[in-house]
């Protein structure tokens, strides 16, 4: 037997660790869960870190009322599956709480809300380590993101002052009220990302796969028809053979048009594809070149 | 596929943020949407051509300043093998940066600007790669297309930088002529330098042998946490999961738990996709033993023929990170391992001066991003080996208790005497 891992063992391998690591030295951690194929991997290696036990956490998605219904089923299905806890922190009860302000106009968006619904539940629940599938291939400024990224009182990141991060000795104190976001996926791709699910056979909502589907053109991405997207004058809906690259609030993600139906099809287009996923797909990080560092600091995902 | 780590390091403006970025380009791991949005960023602040140093300076500040503040994170594929870069940046905070960048690092990558030569920087770059014993060095002349491709010129500049890395640990020192602005021998040999024979820093690092680098000798597993899923379908098992730190594990070997000194044997080896015949670096499994024993977390199993040293008396090579200097008499936390445990600073022997290896005996304190040797004395007991043998269970961080920052990084030579 070949004492050499491949790179997708190997990574695994270190993601594992490092669930591992906050399930023994924090007292509530918690699994960001969306249904998206990065947050569906990430919880199919906790999955693996504690079998054959159950997870040691619960799971929690922010929700921002905006959802397709096939993630919404993948997510339940799923939580039964591993008879998981859910907790669903809404961003519509921060909106009738008065916490934020919905944005009118036919292009607004519950991203940004989404910020203020994560910290409360945060704080509502005592969770003090939180796992997010952010990738540092995605976006330039989560490439300087530690695995175990501190954030202060109010939730705050503070890219410029980071605690240096060695070996895979990982440092999660904190105190009361402050808390880590642990990023098991941090050395992963998008490729990789893919690769995995194929190996691994896991499972993803079906809106990952090409499928037709009524879509209006806008801002150069294509935006799935429904009830919450208000269309522009002169938008017209056509029906179009699309998949999704990522998955979140269905008013600012777009489809790319693709036939790929299968893994092996998804994989040869990925690695062939000359568009970043967030650039292909995103609107929200379209809105200036430091977008996501903004988001970030303020506490986004 | 394989992963190859490497960590970066030149001095500020000697073209790493450009050389990574060309390897992203030449590789095609850069998208339109990033090249565009750099080409609009280059045209905004009127520079003559696309600066591919952009790609890797995420920040807002970065962009400003035209600098790297921090570690950066990237990746890229070939057909061969898979690369994670650290690219660490060269100005303030040095030392501390490229500690952090080495400390996972297979590989070391050191830019020197053809031009200037070697400087103390990049004395220091080598000193540091080979203190964290990153076995494979490579040095990149670059912007060989400013001294005319000029073969004299390179040969000197190894001839100097040789002379120097003599002096040091490094078991595989390579030079490659390049120019990173214009792409010769980063992925396509130059037609430019045909007196260069060598491979393309691309094809080396494609092919450096890396398989010999981990220990495969001294069985260690660190218990990370125990699984006890207490459910009908499992209703008796109990399993050690963690990392294998080095060496190998094997159902039926015999096995000592430090620090009980207990002995049993390894019932089996499970991981989720069902049970394996060996563990070896860096795979994460859950260990069963053939006992009832008292385990958890923060304990080693190894083999009783081979095991680490048991000490609270750590002799170490210690990087301080923090802007409070590092006195004698400091307590501090120490993550070793899956351990913590306090720690005292009984004595700091020496700062090293990274520039020149002389060593200054006694300093009154260890300044933020010096290196030095320091004596701990820990609270509870660490199972050591030394880092130069095992970068697992040779390494630890120091943590301050009060602000909990991480402040120091420490390199274990051996256990100390007691004082
Ligand atoms: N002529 C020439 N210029 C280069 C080369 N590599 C980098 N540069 C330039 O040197 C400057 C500093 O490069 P940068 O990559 O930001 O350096 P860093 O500080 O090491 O990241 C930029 O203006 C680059 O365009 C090269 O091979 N030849
Ligand atoms: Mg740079």
């Amino acid at each position: 037997m070949p004492t050499q891992l491949s790179h997708l063992a190997a990574l695994e391998a270190e993601s594992i660790h490092i669930i591992r690591e906050v399930a023994a030295e924090f007292e509530r951690p918690v699994l960001l869960f969306s249904g998206g194929k990065d947050s569906a991997v990430m919880l199919r290696l906790a999955e693996k870190a504690f079998a054959p036990a159950r997870l040691p956490f619960p799971l929690m998605h922010v929700d921002t009322g905006h959802n397709f219904a096939e993630v919404i089923d993948y997510r339940d299905r799923r939580v039964a599956e591993l008879g998981a806890q859910l907790v669903v922190a809404s961003v519509q009860e921060s909106i009738d709480a008065g916490r934020v302000v919905e944005e009118t106009g036919p292009r607004a968006s519950r991203n940004r809300l989404q910020t203020v619904t994560l910290l409360d539940a945060i704080a509502a629940n005592g969770f003090d380590a939180v796992f997010g599938g952010g990738r540092r291939d995605e976006e330039k400024a989560r490439a300087k993101e530690r695995v175990f990224s501190f954030r202060d009182d109010f939730g705050q990141w503070d890219p410029k002052n980071q605690r240096p991060e060695l070996w895979s000795l990982y440092n999660g104190r904190h105190r009361k009220g402050e808390h880590i976001r642990v990023f098991p996926l941090s050395n992963w791709t998008e490729l990789d990302i893919w690769q995995y699910v194929a190996e691994d056979g896991v499972e993803l909502p079906s809106i990952y796969y090409a499928h037709h589907r009524p879509v209006v053109a806008r801002d150069g991405m294509w935006l799935a028809v429904t009830p919450f997207l208000t269309l522009l004058d002169g938008e017209v809906p056509e029906e179009r053979l699309v998949r999704f690259r990522t998955v979140g609030d269905a008013t600012c993600t777009g489809a790319v048009e693709s036939s790929a139906a299968t893994l092996e099809a998804i994989i040869a287009e990925t690695a062939a594809s000359t568009v970043t996923e967030r650039g292909a797909t995103r609107a929200d990080d379209r809105i200036s070149e430091a977008g996501m560092e903004d988001r970030k600091r303020e506490g986004y995902f | 596929m394989e992963l190859l780590r490497f960590a970066t390091a030149g001095s500020v403006d000697d073209g790493k943020s450009t050389l990574i970025g060309r390897l992203l380009l030449e590789t095609k791991q850069i998208f339109e949407d990033q090249l565009e949005a750099v080409e609009r960023t280059s045209r905004e602040r009127g520079f003559d051509y696309t600066n591919l140093a952009l790609l890797t300076d995420g920040l807002r500040a970065e962009r400003e300043q035209g600098i790297t503040i921090d570690v950066a994170y990237r990746y890229f594929a070939t057909p061969r093998r898979k690369f994670i870069i650290a690219d660490t940046p060269g100005h303030t905070q040095y030392t501390r940066n490229m500690v952090t960048g080495a400390s996972t690092a297979d590989l070391a990558l050191v830019l020197i600007d053809a031009r200037k030569g070697v400087l103390e920087q990049s004395r220091r770059h080598a000193v540091i790669a080979s203190l964290l014993q990153v076995k494979h060095l490579v040095l990149c002349v670059n912007k060989m297309d400013l001294v005319d491709h000029d073969e004299a010129r390179f040969e000197e500049i190894c001839a100097e930088f040789g002379d120097f890395a003599a002096k040091l640990e490094i078991d595989d020192l390579t030079f490659v002529p390049i120019s990173a602005l214009e792409g010769d021998n980063v992925v396509h040999h130059s037609p430019n330098m045909p007196w260069y024979e060598g491979p393309t820093l691309l094809h080396h690092l494609e092919h450096v042998y890396i398989g010999s680098d981990r220990n495969l000798i001294d069985a260690r597993f660190p218990v990370q946490y125990v699984i006890r899923p207490m459910s009908h379908d499992h209703h008796d098992y109990r399993g050690y999961a963690g990392q294998v730190a080095s060496g190998m594990l094997r159902p039926g070997d015999e096995i000592v738990v430090l620090p009980s000194g207990f002995t049993t044997t390894v019932a089996g080896i499970d991981t989720a996709d069902g049970p394996v015949v060996e563990a070896f670096p860096p795979m994460s499994v859950t260990v069963r033993l053939a006992d009832d024993l008292d385990v958890s977390r923060g304990d080693m199993l190894c083999r009783p023929n081979n095991m680490p040293d048991v000490t609270q008396d750590v002799d170490a090579m210690v990087c301080w990170f923090s802007e409070r200097p590092l006195q004698a008499g400091a307590t501090l936390a120490v993550k070793h391992t899956t351990r913590w445990s306090r720690a005292r600073v009984q004595a700091l022997p020496y700062r090293l001066d990274v520039n020149t290896l002389r060593r200054e005996e006694g300093p009154a304190a260890l300044a933020m991003n010096d290196i030095g040797r320091v004596s701990l004395r820990t609270a509870n007991p660490l199972f050591v080996d030394e880092y130069r043998r095992n970068r697992t269970t040779g390494s630890f961080i120091l943590v301050d208790e009060g602000t909990h920052e991480t402040v120091g990084a420490g390199m274990i030579l051996g256990t100390g005497t007691p004082s």
